[in-house]
């Protein structure tokens, strides 16, 4: 009896990687078949290609800098904090009353309201309170849904985090009202002004607010990076990651690193928040649930508690998504499906992410 | 006034009565060990001492200080320091990160290079290690550094938590040479270990405890005479 165990556990492992790796290979070669298809038809010129990739990039970017906040908070408490799309959501919501506030502010010297005359410190000043304000709610929620069950089991602050996620939803729809608003920009950041490219005969618009984003993301991206890696203060994040007992026994305050890694996981979700309002334009109390999905499918993607993987998991969920329906000649409509997808196909075969960070036992 | 005064203290995890009042004084520069059998409460007795457990009842005394309701990450600022148990390295920092993580209590940058110094003098293996991932180090070498963290701390008392654990022998031996080493440079250090004879080789006094009560306290030479030491954790008959 106790001879033929392991092999039976043996054969079962070699008969999935057989059926994984069939499954694989029909798959590839369905997606190199259509892409063929759509590619050889001419469908979309090279300039659409372009315009998708750029598109894709954007997104991708703002993806990347939500997919951050997770795997932040994941990688010290090991839990999905599921409603940081919605500090998403309440940095989005800052951003637009900051803009809707400077927008009623007259400036007598040059005839029209603050946010058109001071254009960059509206935008900074935006950023700042939607980071802030996101950065408050990260660190409030933290301290109310999260921490009384420090030590619970691992499914009961998840369960929290859900129930946190439909409160703030739904005390944002009654405090701001469920209708959509837009964002108004100031003149400099209007969505439809941007470099123009030529591109196979073809104008592709290069927009002032996607650089903006894309730009700022990238530099969020790596000041958290240097943050993380560089310094003295993301070194003791990473040690409180590894061991809370240890990390404590070196004289670091554990429960601070915790609540500050909400805060900085908060502000770097509201930053997405004012991009995502620049960008989009539209804002209502669901806009954070989507892309927060979308975040945490990046996040698993470039495996989860990894940072650098977050960032390129981002980027890649962007890309794809974006060229995706393109590509396999499908509704554009279905871009969510092929994103989810992803992330099935990622939580099946290679949970541990693309990037393939050892997760240690504690972890998984 | 000793050093470390635990005063009767009593433990529990959730229901289990693990301390059952253990008392132990720890004079200045002594080495001190508690030895003992599995179970019997050495490491919930230094676990209490560094503040990871709370004694529910009973007081600790650090330097004439009240200490049992100190968090654990504030009393390295005090001057204790442990090396828990299994050595607790930060596996996927490099070894400076860790001796940085060690010297976190230790603000200032000029006094690091200095402690870094001493510690590298006291384990130059380390010093060749220093950008290696310390997931990757042997026993022998992640012991070395859990000791050279604490060390990084400038600790007045080290409490060591079975730095004999998991090591060959030869190593055994040359990881207590580091410790008188240390404590000749005016470090208390109180010594869990389940070895006993290596514990009583290097320690001034010794407690024995047994299933969460002291059952016996002596010098250290006494307790190697003692025959119910021998029979139980010398392993002589």
């Amino acid at each position: 009896m106790s001879e033929t165990k392991p092999k039976k556990t043996t054969g079962r492992v070699n008969s999935f990687k057989i059926i994984q790796a069939i499954i694989s290979v029909l798959f590839l070669a369905f997606l190199s078949w259509r892409l063929y298809n759509v590619i050889s038809s001419g469908v979309y010129g090279p300039d659409t290609w372009v315009r998708f990739a750029i598109s894709g990039l954007i997104i991708g970017s703002v993806y990347a800098v939500i997919a951050i906040g997770y795997t932040l908070v994941y990688g010290i408490l090991f839990m999905i904090n599921f409603a940081h799309g919605e500090l998403m959501m309440i940095g989005a919501f800052s951003g637009y009353f900051v803009f809707e506030a400077l927008k009623s502010i007259p400036v007598a010297a040059t005839g029209m309201s603050f946010l058109d005359s001071y254009q960059i410190i509206s935008v900074v000043l935006a950023f700042i309170v939607g980071m802030f304000m996101a950065a408050l709610s990260g660190y409030f929620l933290e301290k109310i849904a999260y921490r009384p069950l420090r030590g619970a089991p691992r499914l009961i602050p998840l369960i929290s985090a859900i129930g946190a996620s439909i409160f703030l939803q739904n005390a944002a729809q009654v405090t701001f009202g469920p209708q959509r608003r837009t964002y108004t920009n100031p003149d400099a950041l209007l969505r439809s002004q941007g470099w123009r490219i030529p591109i196979g005969g073809e104008e592709v618009i290069l927009t002032y607010t996607g650089v903006l984003t894309f730009v700022l993301s990238i530099l969020l991206l790596i000041g958290l990076y240097t943050l993380v890696m560089r310094t003295r203060y993301g070194r003791s994040m990473r040690a409180v990651a590894e061991n809370k007992q240890t990390a404590a026994l070196m004289g670091i305050n554990v429960d601070r690193i915790i609540s500050n890694t909400f805060i900085i996981s908060g502000a770097l979700g509201g930053a997405a928040g004012v991009m995502w309002g620049i960008h989009n334009g539209i804002i209502y109390h669901f806009v954070g649930f989507i892309p927060g999905i979308k975040a945490f499918t990046a996040a698993v993607l470039g495996g989860i508690g990894n940072i650098p993987g977050a960032m390129v998991g981002g980027l890649l969920l962007g890309i794809v998504e974006s060229l995706g329906p393109a590509a396999l000649g499908i509704d554009f409509q279905l871009k969510d499906v092929i994103a989810f997808s992803i992330l099935v196909l990622i939580l099946i075969f290679r949970p541990s992410g693309i990037v393939g960070e050892v997760l240690t036992e504690e972890k998984v | 006034m000793a050093m470390l005064e635990v005063n009767n203290i009593h433990t529990y995890y959730g229901n289990i009565h693990a301390l059952k009042g253990v008392s132990i004084t720890v004079e200045e520069k002594e080495i001190v060990t508690l030895i003992g059998g599995n179970g019997a409460g050495k490491t919930s007795t230094l676990r209490t001492i560094s503040g990871l457990l709370k004694p529910r009842l009973g007081d600790i005394y650090f330097e004439g200080e009240k200490i049992s309701d100190t968090p654990a990450h504030e009393l390295v600022y005090k001057g204790i320091t442990m090396v828990p148990e299994g050595r607790g390295i930060f596996a996927r920092l490099t070894v400076f990160e860790n001796l940085d993580m060690g010297a976190y209590s230790q603000p200032d940058r000029f006094t690091f290079d200095d402690d870094l110094d001493r510690v590298y003098q006291l384990f130059p293996r380390l010093k060749e290690r220093e950008k290696q991932v310390s997931g990757t180090l042997s026993g022998g070498e992640q012991q070395m550094l859990a000791t050279a963290r604490a060390l990084m701390a400038n600790p007045r008392l080290l409490l060591m938590d079975e730095p004999s654990m998991g090591l060959a022998p030869i190593l055994v031996e040359s990881v207590f040479e580091t410790i008188v080493e240390i404590n000749k440079t005016g470090t208390t250090i109180l010594l869990v270990e389940q070895n006993a004879t290596v514990a009583l080789s290097v320690a001034n006094r010794g407690y024995v405890l047994q299933t969460g009560e002291i059952v016996l306290k002596d010098s250290a030479e006494n307790l190697r005479k003692d025959e119910m030491v021998q029979k139980a954790y010398l392993g002589i008959e």
